[in-house]
């Protein structure tokens, strides 16, 4: 339990130690994405019926965030700590690679957390958010952010520079928020289109946390925890996998 | 490529053990795979039995292991890098042998620094703290003074001798002989992967090479049946070579009955560099 609880409050540590980075940051961004796509878009796009667009809009750049940086802090700091060198003061230690994956992941999830409710908490002066299902919010922001710190994790073991774990993020994970109904409602889209996001996992995550705000979704939440958890569930394996086998660590 | 090949060898407890080669000849590779690091496609390390893959636990718990790179964490202090690390070996609470380590290390003074700011040597010192902050009863040092100050290199040694007398097994690779001369009981000297050499100090210096005696004497010749070999001969200025101490006293002798006056003389013991050069050539 020591050596768990010690990579993860390394990792956290870690990142709140630069936290203008790696939380003010984000926070701006998200805000910037509101306060440009409500002011130009409030109005020009139908939603849920009774939800303006700018309330229907936070909860999902409040998961974007929430994945986005989940992702970002797993897969940089394994990636700069195999670049620097200071991965071997882990790998000389009795840490099983079960502790050390849920070190990253836990990490990863209090990240994403953590600037999720900055997010939530300054858009909330914008928006008057209605709060439906607490529990279901609660559910998707933390699966959400396992999923990408797992995600991030597997990006971290596979990549031998920064270059690769940028073209990751920038490739794969960027397209696939902006992609997942963040910023309008799948019904909007035309059919190929709707049954496209269906193949993206993280259209799932957005659409249930949103639930739990409004009540109303695209999709059953339920359904949508369960794909989110099988998702969990491979790419947890994937990575025990190639932890155990200490792939690109361990020569 | 074979980094290692057929290395088999055992070091005994407590024991100040070196290992030796030129660049490449497998040294870190050796004890990578003492610290799990690389996983050797055939053989087994074990750390006082403890397996190093099967019971990888406990060998690790067995084990402090200084890396040769210099490498550290920009994120924290000093206190929070060895707190960190004590934490990764299951140690909550490790607070008063940390102030110890940094204590006999020099590092007191620096231990809320942020590990960006310290000198080469400074970080190498929190190397040696983060290898032993579990007590393990074997320390393994990579090329532990490469590019450190004669100061700190001292501090080390002292250090790393009183952990060696408090029954610490001490293995050491280095590049500088004279450590491992003056350190070590016993010496491996690796080339290419293999065992050249392994025994005892004193055995590698004694078999490989004698004494060389250095002699300015009052005239131009040697007294007839003086013993060894003249290596060389400038003037009133000879270079022998004698196989032992009693060559020395027979070489004396000589000069004494011949009537030779000794202007200046010198006397060069066995030295490592030899064997090691005469083992790698």
């Amino acid at each position: 339990m020591t050596r768990f609880a010690t990579l993860c409050r390394k990792e956290t540590l870690r990142f709140l130690k630069v936290s203008i980075q790696t939380v003010a940051a984000p926070v701006l961004t998200a805000l910037l994405y509101l306060v440009i796509f409500g002011h130009a878009l409030e109005g020009r796009v139908r939603v849920y019926d009774g939800v303006s667009y700018t309330s229907f809009l936070v909860p999902g750049l409040v998961m974007m965030s929430v994945l986005q940086n989940a992702f970002a802090n797993s897969s940089s700091s394994l990636i700069q700590s195999k670049i620097t060198g200071n991965i071997v003061f882990v790998l000389l230690a009795p840490v099983s690679y079960v502790e050390f994956f849920a070190g990253y992941v836990v990490a990863a999830i209090v990240r994403g957390l953590v600037v999720g409710a900055g997010v939530l908490a300054v858009t909330l002066g914008f928006v008057d958010l209605p709060l439906h299902h607490p529990a279901w919010i609660l559910a998707f922001a933390v699966l959400g952010a396992a999923l990408l710190g797992a995600l991030g994790l597997v990006a971290g073991v596979i990549s031998d520079k920064i270059d690769q774990v940028a073209a990751f993020q920038n490739f794969v994970i960027v397209p696939l928020t902006f992609l997942s109904g963040v910023f309008y409602s799948i019904h909007s889209l035309p059919a190929l289109w709707q049954k496209l996001s269906h193949a993206n996992p993280f259209f799932y995550l957005v659409d249930g946390f949103r639930y739990g705000f409004f009540g109303v979704s695209d999709f059953p939440p339920g359904a949508s925890l369960a794909i989110v958890a099988a998702a969990l569930l491979a790419v947890s394996s994937l990575n025990l996998w190639l932890l155990r086998s200490g792939y690109k660590l361990r020569y | 490529m074979r980094a290692l090949d057929g290395v088999s060898l055992e070091v005994e407890e407590g024991e100040f053990f070196g290992l030796l080669g030129p660049n490449g000849a497998g040294k870190t590779t050796l004890i990578n795979v003492i610290a799990g690091l690389v996983r050797p496609d055939a053989g087994h390390a074990r750390v006082m039995g403890a397996d190093v893959q099967s019971d990888y636990r406990r060998a690790r718990r067995l084990l402090g292991v200084v890396p040769q790179e210099l490498v550290f964490d920009p994120f924290f202090t000093v206190r929070e890098t060895l707190r960190l690390q004590s934490g990764y070996y299951g140690l909550a609470r490790n607070d008063a042998w940390i102030d110890e380590v940094m204590h006999h290390l020099d590092l007191t003074g620096k231990a809320d620094a942020n590990m960006r700011s310290l000198s080469g040597g400074m970080k190498r010192r929190v190397l040696v703290a983060q290898a032993l902050v579990h007590r393990p009863p074997v320390i393994v040092l990579d090329e532990p003074t490469a590019g450190v100050d004669v100061e700190l290199r001292q501090g080390l040694w002292h250090f790393v001798r009183r952990m060696n007398r408090e029954g610490h097994s001490i293995v050491l690779t280095t590049h500088y002989l004279e450590e491992a001369e003056t350190q070590c009981t016993r010496i491996a000297m690796l080339k290419e992967g293999r065992i050249a050499a392994l025994d005892t100090t004193r055995n590698l210096l004694g078999s490989f090479s004698g004494v060389e005696l250095r002699l300015h004497l009052d005239g131009p010749d040697l007294p007839p049946g003086i013993p060894g070999k003249v290596l060389e001969r400038d003037g009133h200025a000879f270079r022998l070579r004698l196989a032992n101490y009693r060559e020395l006293e027979e070489a004396l002798a000589r000069l004494r009955e011949a009537g030779i006056t000794i202007r200046e003389m010198e006397l060069h013991p066995p030295d490592l560099e030899e064997v090691f050069l005469r083992l790698t050539k």
